[in-house]
């Protein structure tokens, strides 16, 4: 008995140093963030770095911005990185979040097959838009209130037309970005995408044929992403101070650099963006 | 064709190089998918004997209800759970939300149903003679439970089967409780949508492959132990 005693201690013992180094004794900071952070690989990159600057624990759940914003909303997570300024702006105001500063910036681009059948190449984003619904020619859409699905819906809202829009070539598939570039390979379809993502899905060659990027720049396509922190007046258990000193590293310099040189396939998709006005 | 040879061999080299990502999804599949089937067992084999062994009133609707919910789809399933595990919810104030305890919570009430509906079809299926010797011999509640229990076992691994790979498999719950939070949280299920998203289709087929390899490890002993039995 006294035998079987030492070997449950002994296991036990194991088991508790195993699971504290797997652990480490780095504070846990959770993250619910939006697909095109976690499918570029940015986080990954990010991770490490943040371990051994700041020894926190980074982790994060990816989803679109608008369930990551519910996250927030219900305290399961601690900070948020999220991409639609509209949205984040009355998050903020409805009092669910605090501290939110300016990170990065991409942009959004239309994205089509290169035979163009709506001839959107080189037009401005309002005529591209009128252009894609007026042709009836295939458009795919998120559909899953993620910051790309709340820029899209706003850029229908700027061409012309209603909240509710749809026609019979519209198509919603409720997933991440990547899946639904996908599809509009396979439909030869439109879609608006985040260049990053793009840039990602360009870099298998047999996908990078199937479709362009026709409309691009301008001020209204600029994809920004923010950081918020849950507000621990109305969530306790938030980490905050954690969170305080991830938000600040990732503004200041180091962090900045940090995005700066971050790449995919050799390309920059993430620029620098805390120092402009907030 | 390519496709899948690129597949093939990205999986040996993910196995053989010790990839610590894969071996972490690895560990935590097997991880959520034991602790959910050993808890659904020791509730769901009483239960299902219960159900094909007394009759009692509302057996029927009840067995009815048993094999309604085998059709639970694990993204309700990870919906409610959800809502319980919340930090605004019901079970919030335990923290288990975006932790492995969540997914094995998902899990076992997915493969709770599977396990009590074929235990009590197995019940069922036992030649009635086998009970009225039982009695006659004089053999007390708990006698007959184990004996009838024992000559249903092959039912009874049969439930055990269907409900492990039930459970290896899904994805619903451990992406929606779990977080497929790398390190931590990331099955092989996770990690193959991960990958999917990521446009990697090749790293999904092959996490696709390491997932049947456990399986059919999981299956063979279980074969060891039936011929045994």
């Amino acid at each position: 008995m006294k035998k079987m005693g030492r070997l449950v201690l002994g296991v036990s013992g194991v088991l508790t140093l195993w699971g504290s180094a797997w652990a480490g004794d780095a504070e846990r900071l959770l993250m619910a963030t939006t697909t095109s952070t976690e499918a570029t690989g940015f986080l990954d990159a990010l991770a490490p770095k943040v371990k051994e600057v700041l020894n926190i624990d980074l982790q994060w759940v990816a989803t679109g911005t608008g369930k990551a914003l519910e996250l927030g909303k219900r305290c399961d997570a601690d900070l948020l990185l999220v991409h639609a300024p509209d949205v984040e702006e009355a998050y903020v105001q409805q009092g669910y979040g605090i501290n939110r500063r300016r990170l990065m910036f991409n942009d959004f681009v239309v994205v089509g097959p290169s035979e163009d059948p709506a001839r959107v190449k080189n037009c401005s984003i309002e005529e591209a838009m009128r252009r894609i619904a007026g042709s009836g020619a295939p458009f795919v859409s998120r559909g899953d209130a993620s910051g790309t699905h709340v820029k899209e819906k706003e850029l229908w809202r700027a061409a012309g037309f209603g909240n509710e829009f749809a026609y019979p070539g519209y198509i919603e598939t409720g997933q991440g970005q990547m899946a639904t570039l996908d599809i509009a390979a396979q439909r030869r379809a439109y879609a608006l995408t985040d260049r990053a993502t793009f840039i990602k899905f360009g870099q298998d060659p047999s996908r990078a044929a199937s479709l362009r990027v026709l409309v691009e720049g301008g001020e209204v396509l600029i994809n920004r992403y923010s950081l918020i922190t849950v507000r621990p007046e109305k969530c306790p258990k938030v980490r905050a101070a954690a969170a305080e000193k991830f938000t600040d590293w990732m503004v200041g310099p180091q962090g900045q650099a940090f995005i700066e040189a971050f790449r995919v396939g050799g390309k920059a998709v993430f620029f620098p963006d805390a120092q402009g006005p907030q | 064709m390519g496709f899948l040879v690129d597949a093939f061999l990205k999986a040996i080299h993910l196995i053989l190089r010790g990839d610590p990502a894969t071996y972490s999804a690895l560990a935590t599949t097997v991880y959520v998918s034991t602790v959910s089937l050993a808890a659904s067992l020791l509730m769901g084999i009483p239960a299902g004997f219960l159900l094909g062994y007394v009759s009692f009133p509302g057996r029927r609707m009840l067995r009815t209800l048993v094999d309604t919910l085998l059709s639970l789809p694990t993204v309700l399933i990870g919906l409610l759970v959800y809502g319980l595990l919340t930090r605004r919810g019901p079970l919030g104030r335990f923290e288990l939300l975006f932790t492995v305890h969540a997914i094995v919570i998902g899990q076992a009430l997915l493969a709770l149903p599977i396990v009590t509906a074929l235990t009590a079809s197995a019940v069922e299926a036992l030649d009635g003679r086998l009970r009225v010797t039982l009695l006659s011999l004089g053999a007390g509640p708990v006698r007959r439970f184990a004996t009838s229990l024992r000559e249903a076992r092959y039912g009874v691994l049969a439930a055990a089967v269907t409900a492990y790979g039930r459970v290896l498999t899904e994805v619903g719950i451990a992406i929606m409780v779990g977080g497929n939070i790398k390190w931590h949280t990331r099955t092989l299920t996770t990690a193959i949508a991960l990958e999917t998203n990521k446009g990697d289709f090749a790293a999904g087929i092959a996490l696709g492959a390491i997932l049947l390899l456990l399986a059919s490890g999981v299956n063979a002993i279980l074969y060891g132990l039936r011929k045994r039995a």
